[in-house]
């Protein structure tokens, strides 16, 4: 228990001991915070009506970029996967890191839930035996099960590595590994989740195909891993921690392999639809081309399309997906890539038209802008913290007997 | 019916129920006309005298008066349960609570109605779109009946008329749709505006109704037997009631809209911000899960008037149609109305594909 406490404080006081860098990085997420504040103010005493949605367009930026950080988090597994399977040593070193990625994003994808909600203040009636949890009819509570499930796990599995790692103490394979894969088959079952979440609806014919939970897992394999190749390259730069160019090249690789089948079910979609237009292609078709004279989505489309193409194209290529000045800059693209895929590309035309045929568009208003960036700003304040908590302990810099 | 008969009815005149033949709307007037079922109307005079207990208590509250009832009510609110699973003592509580709050809020004897089921009645609706002209009474009597928010900023509307259009084939097209050199078809009449345009327009502002070349379809939620949107709930929180609406908790509604995305037929509205409900207008005989006044941040919809329907009389729309083109009663009684139209007209349902089963038909003569 005092070695628990001892590793709290070593923990925190390690986090606060940075450069100028660093605190500037930081001070500049804080910055989001202030108008994220006011947004939630204003959202919470005005209600929903501060934002662009309407019963037409329900469903909007709050959920996209849902959807989209869930991809993320369980696009960590991406490291988890080839370092525990394939026991494949440069990444096995920094498994971690992709374990607090993985907490980082499921903490913002339960505070878009927050933005989402009109009521907030009643999410205790979800709570099970406190109020009533709709298990299993509704997709919504298998999807708020899975994620809480693979936040305990990466929070277990994650922090039980540091504090071994920390008292300097040996593994508990037979307590660690078996957690180790519960994590990685979970991390698809959170995608999964979440793309039942919206094709179990015959109403959003857009939606309503099979094709939704291996799109979402592809396309989420080729983001994840592009953050994560970001993160490294940052990490690499700035800090002790040496990540070996080995495990970049395989998460570029799984990047280029994973958008590869994303792009082709993205394609077979746009033929499947469009050979026949029928009323349940209008929304792919108001997507890609717009319909009467509506057509704020069409260059969100087009430019995603093209940045993962772009993006695609250069990595296929080892010379350029192997140079490191290049490479953050196309990871930066497909990211922006899928994000606007799943989220502009997918969960708005969903709703348009409406099920009684009514185009209505949709575009965000600076409330829901700024809530969103206050969400992403917070997201990466804690993951900036536990990579850094993570950084030290992998390091050896935060040590139990160091300090005694 | 021959469609000379239809009535033409003005619509320059801005009162909210058009023109002078069917007179004032007014929400409080007993229904002179009754369900066709006379076991149905026995049922719900032994019911009225055991229902109106909780709105006993609270008129009897509201007289002896407490200014902190309010904020005490609205406190209280937050933390009662399901209504579903509430025992009769903390439904009467809950009723009682709200009879107080509405009574403050609107300055009048607001009744909070909790009346149950009643055995033997699934409730059903027919809808002649054969005769319907497009006048909108419905949508406007609606409103006035079940309370919903209403001005510039946000006005909710359970019922919209969708407007179908006539196109028209034309002979210059004719050949266009013959395969060309390359063996393609490249025009032809279906890429125009032909036949019976589906795609339902409903923010039409005809001077008259009906309009030429138009035939209308009204929609509102279906009652489905098996409701999309109560299957996606996470918090069941909108259920089907044993006598046939699908209801709302409002009180117990968390806003996630998954119960909008699911509905293949648009029937259910959010309140996106504080509702807005002039207290002069407010329609004081009220439902717990029907016309109550609503709050910000849920979901309501259609409960084919429960306030009404379990006291015997119509829905609101039934009521105002000049036309008789709607038609509602218990699908359980062979001789009931609704039921005879089932037996004798051709009756269809709305995306029968979709295996929802609604309990509201369309039909034509």
């Amino acid at each position: 228990m005092k070695i628990m406490i001892q590793f709290v404080i070593d923990y925190i006081s390690y986090i606060f001991k940075g450069g100028l860098r660093f605190y500037a990085w930081m001070g500049f997420l804080a910055l989001f915070l202030l108008p994220w504040a006011y947004g939630n103010y204003m959202q919470f005493t005005q209600g929903m009506i501060v934002t662009g949605l309407s019963d037409q367009v329900s469903w909007g930026l709050y959920l996209a970029n849902f959807v989209f950080l869930v991809g993320v988090a369980a696009g960590a597994v991406t490291i988890v996967f080839p370092a525990y399977v394939y026991k494949y040593e440069p990444l096995h070193k920094v498994a971690v890191l992709g374990e607090m990625l993985a907490i980082a994003a499921v903490i913002m994808c339960i505070l878009f839930v927050f933005s989402h909600m009109g009521r907030p203040d009643r999410l205790w009636h979800m709570v099970p035996l406190l109020g009533i949890y709709n298990f299993p009819n509704s997709m919504l509570t298998w999807d708020t099960m899975v994620l809480i499930g693979y936040f305990l796990l990466n929070l277990v599995c994650g922090f039980y590595y540091l504090y071994q790692k920390y008292t300097g103490r040996p593994l508990n394979n037979n307590f660690y590994l078996p957690l180790i894969f519960i994590s990685i088959v979970w991390a698809l079952s959170i995608h999964t989740v979440t793309a039942f979440l919206i094709n179990t609806m015959p109403a959003r014919p857009m939606w309503h195909h099979g094709m939704m939970p291996i799109r979402f897992i592809s396309t989420a394999f080729a983001a994840g891993p592009s953050l994560i190749i970001v993160i490294f390259l940052i990490i690499r730069k700035n800090t002790a921690l040496w990540i070996e160019d080995k495990a970049i090249n395989m998460l570029s690789t799984i990047v280029v392999g994973c958008l590869s089948i994303g792009l082709f079910l993205t394609l077979s979609e746009v033929v499947t639809e469009l050979y026949h237009p029928t009323e349940h292609s209008d929304g792919l078709r108001y997507l890609m081309f717009g319909k009467h004279g509506l057509s704020n989505l069409v260059p969100w489309f087009w430019g995603s399309l093209v940045a993962m193409l772009v993006g695609w194209v250069l990595l296929l290529i080892p010379r350029v997906r192997k140079n490191y000045t290049v490479l953050p800059y196309i990871c930066v693209l497909i990211f922006l890539g899928i994000w606007v895929e799943k989220g502009m590309g997918l969960l708005i035309p969903g709703s348009i038209p409406t099920p009684i045929g009514e185009f209505t568009q949709y575009s965000p208003t600076m409330i829901e802008i700024m809530n969103c960036l206050g969400n992403w700003a917070i997201g990466f304040l804690i993951l900036t913290v536990l990579l850094k908590g993570a950084i030290g302990i992998v390091l050896g810099d935060v040590k139990y007997t160091k300090t005694q | 019916m021959s469609e000379n008969t239809i009535p033409v009815v003005e619509l320059s005149d801005q009162s909210p129920c058009g023109g002078e033949s069917v007179g004032q709307w007014d929400p409080n007037a007993q229904d002179d006309r009754s369900l066709d079922s006379p076991s149905r109307r026995t049922f719900v005079q032994n019911s009225a005298a055991g229902m109106s207990a909780a709105s006993l208590m609270g008129t009897a509250a509201l007289v002896t008066g407490s200014d902190d009832a309010d904020a005490n009510t609205t406190w209280a609110e937050h933390f009662q349960g399901n209504y579903r699973l509430m025992s009769d003592e903390e439904k009467a509580e809950a009723l009682d609570r709200l009879e107080k709050r509405y009574s403050l809020e609107y300055e009048k004897d607001v009744t909070v109605d909790g009346t149950e089921a009643a055995d033997n009645v699934l409730f059903g609706y027919a809808l002649n779109i054969k005769k319907c002209i497009g006048c909108r009474r419905c949508v406007k009597a609606c409103v006035q009946e079940n309370n919903q928010t209403r001005g510039d900023e946000q006005e909710i509307e359970w019922i919209r008329v969708l407007k179908m259009e006539k196109g028209e084939f034309t002979q210059e097209k004719l050949k266009d749709g013959y395969p060309g050199e390359v063996g393609i078809q490249v025009g032809g009449n279906a890429y125009g505006a032909v036949g019976v345009v589906l795609e339902g327009e409903h923010y039409y502002e005809p001077d008259k109704v009906p309009e030429q070349d138009s035939h209308y379809m009204p929609i509102a939620c279906m009652q489905c037997e098996k409701p999309p949107c109560v299957k996606v709930c996470p918090v069941r929180t909108t259920y089907r009631e044993a006598d046939g609406p699908v209801v709302i908790d409002y009180n117990w509604c968390i806003g996630c809209r998954m119960c909008i995305g699911a509905c293949p037929y648009w029937a259910r509205r959010f309140n996106w911000g504080e509702p807005k409900l002039p207290k002069e207008e407010m329609n004081p005989d009220t439902h717990y899960l029907g016309n109550r006044p609503r709050m910000k941040g849920v979901v309501e919809k259609c409960t084919f008037c429960i306030q009404r329907t379990r006291q015997g009389r119509y829905p609101a729309c039934v009521e105002v149609c000049p036309v008789g083109a709607r038609k509602f009663g218990n699908l359980l009684d062979p001789n009931s109305e609704v039921r005879r139209v089932l037996a004798t007209k051709r009756v269809f349902r709305l995306k029968a594909e979709l295996n929802t089963y609604p309990k509201f038909f369309y039909y034509v003569d």
